[in-house]
Parts: C-alpha cells; structure tokens; sequence
C-alpha cells in the first residue's frame, strides 16, 4: 500500500508496475485532472495522510484488495495537469473497480484539500458540491 | 487548558492567520464552545465561523463532532467543506 501526497507529478504506469503479488488479476485506476482553469491545492499536511489511509484501510475491510496507491498533488496546477491517482490491484475486477470508486468518493469528501482557482477575474476557492457528498452517502 | 487552533483554506484567509496557542475561558471544552468563543471575537471572525457557514473541524487531526470533547494539548482545526479528488 502506498499513500503519498506530493507537488510532484506521478506516472500510472510506473505506479502499476510496483504491483508484483502473483495473485494479482485485476488492476483499476483512476486519474483526476485539472479541468479548464489553473489552480492551487492547499491540504492538512499530517492530518490529510491520515485520512487517505483510514479510507484505504476501510476499502481493504471491504473487498479484496492486494495493493493499492493513492497519491493526491498540492501546489500550482494548471489545466491538463494530473491532480489524483488511485490504483486497486484486487484478483478480480469487480473488487478493484468497486474499491477504486469507493477511495475516490471518500477522498474527495474526507481528505482535508481546498482547490482555489485562479481565472482572469482573481481568485475563488472552489465550493464543496452536495453531489460528491452523495457519491460518498451511497457506500454506508 | 491550552490548545492549539489552526485555519485553513477561505478560513485562514478570513481570520488572517493559520494558528495560534489558545489559553481556554472555563467553560468552552467542546468544539462548538470553541467556535462559539472564536465568534465571539467579532468582524472576521464572527462571519468566517458564523452559524450560518458550513465549517468542518477537526481534532488532533480527526474530523470531530460540533459535540467532541477537548482536551489539554489537542490541534483543533476550523476549515471549509473540503474540495479535493
């Protein structure tokens, strides 16, 4: 398992590659990018690794899950830039896809980040969406 | 009782600062209270934490209950509904 929030860029492909278990057969992932406007990610440092490995932690209690990686960006991003990975290396894929989907959705409403776009008018930070919140509601 | 509060995001923005040692009024020992007594401050920082806003916080890096008790020590975190992913 490996959580890493970082400012550097990451590599999906490099990332999977990491995953050796033999029993492996299925590997989902998911990749966030910026849309449209640059950006800042502010984030909790401590308390924001924290929470992303509690929501691997639950997502491993529920399916099958041999490895997995979360890595979440902070800092200046533009639009095309990744922002967030997540790859669920399970044995078959309905548990990837379905733990895969589940970090994502708990991430996005329990990992302390704060997006502030930046457009030609100044700043703004972004609103939290009630949708999200839902996405995350459905799991319980 | 002494604990450290920090801000983050439109929060921190708002109150012009991202921390500070606090010495507790007898009395405010839950979150809320907390919230309450940092209100109570006025301007800033009665709208940044204001009843109306929705304000996530946070203890010992945790997220925590308008309800949860504090203790001598603990990092309470005030700050906006996250946006990450």
């Amino acid at each position: 398992m490996k959580v890493s929030v970082q400012r550097e860029d990451f590599d999906l492909s490099a990332e999977i590659r990491r995953f050796k278990d033999p029993k492996i057969g299925a590997i989902a992932s998911f990749v966030g990018v910026v849309r449209e406007v640059p950006m800042a990610l502010e984030h909790y440092p401590g308390m924001t690794e924290r929470s992303i490995s509690r929501i691997v932690e639950e997502a491993r209690s529920r399916w099958q899950v041999m490895d997995c990686t979360v890595i979440h960006r902070y800092g200046e991003l533009q639009p095309g830039d990744q922002i967030v990975l997540v790859a669920v290396a399970s044995a078959h894929r309905a548990a990837a896809f379905a733990a895969c989907e589940f970090i994502m959705d708990y991430l996005k409403t329990q990992a302390p980040f704060w997006k502030k776009e930046q457009t030609a008018q100044g700043t703004r930070w972004v609103e939290a969406r009630a949708s999200d919140d839902a996405a995350a509601e459905r799991w319980k | 009782m002494k604990v450290k509060v920090r801000f983050f995001a439109s929060i921190k923005e708002a109150v012009g600062r991202d921390s500070e040692d606090l010495e507790l009024p007898a009395g405010v020992a839950t979150v809320a209270a907390l919230r309450a007594h940092l209100r109570s401050r006025g301007g800033a920082w009665a709208e940044a934490l204001g009843e109306s806003k929705r304000v996530t916080a946070a203890v010992n890096q945790d997220m925590a209950k308008p309800a949860a008790a504090l203790n001598a020590g603990d990092e309470v975190a005030f700050f906006p509904p996250v946006t990450g992913g």
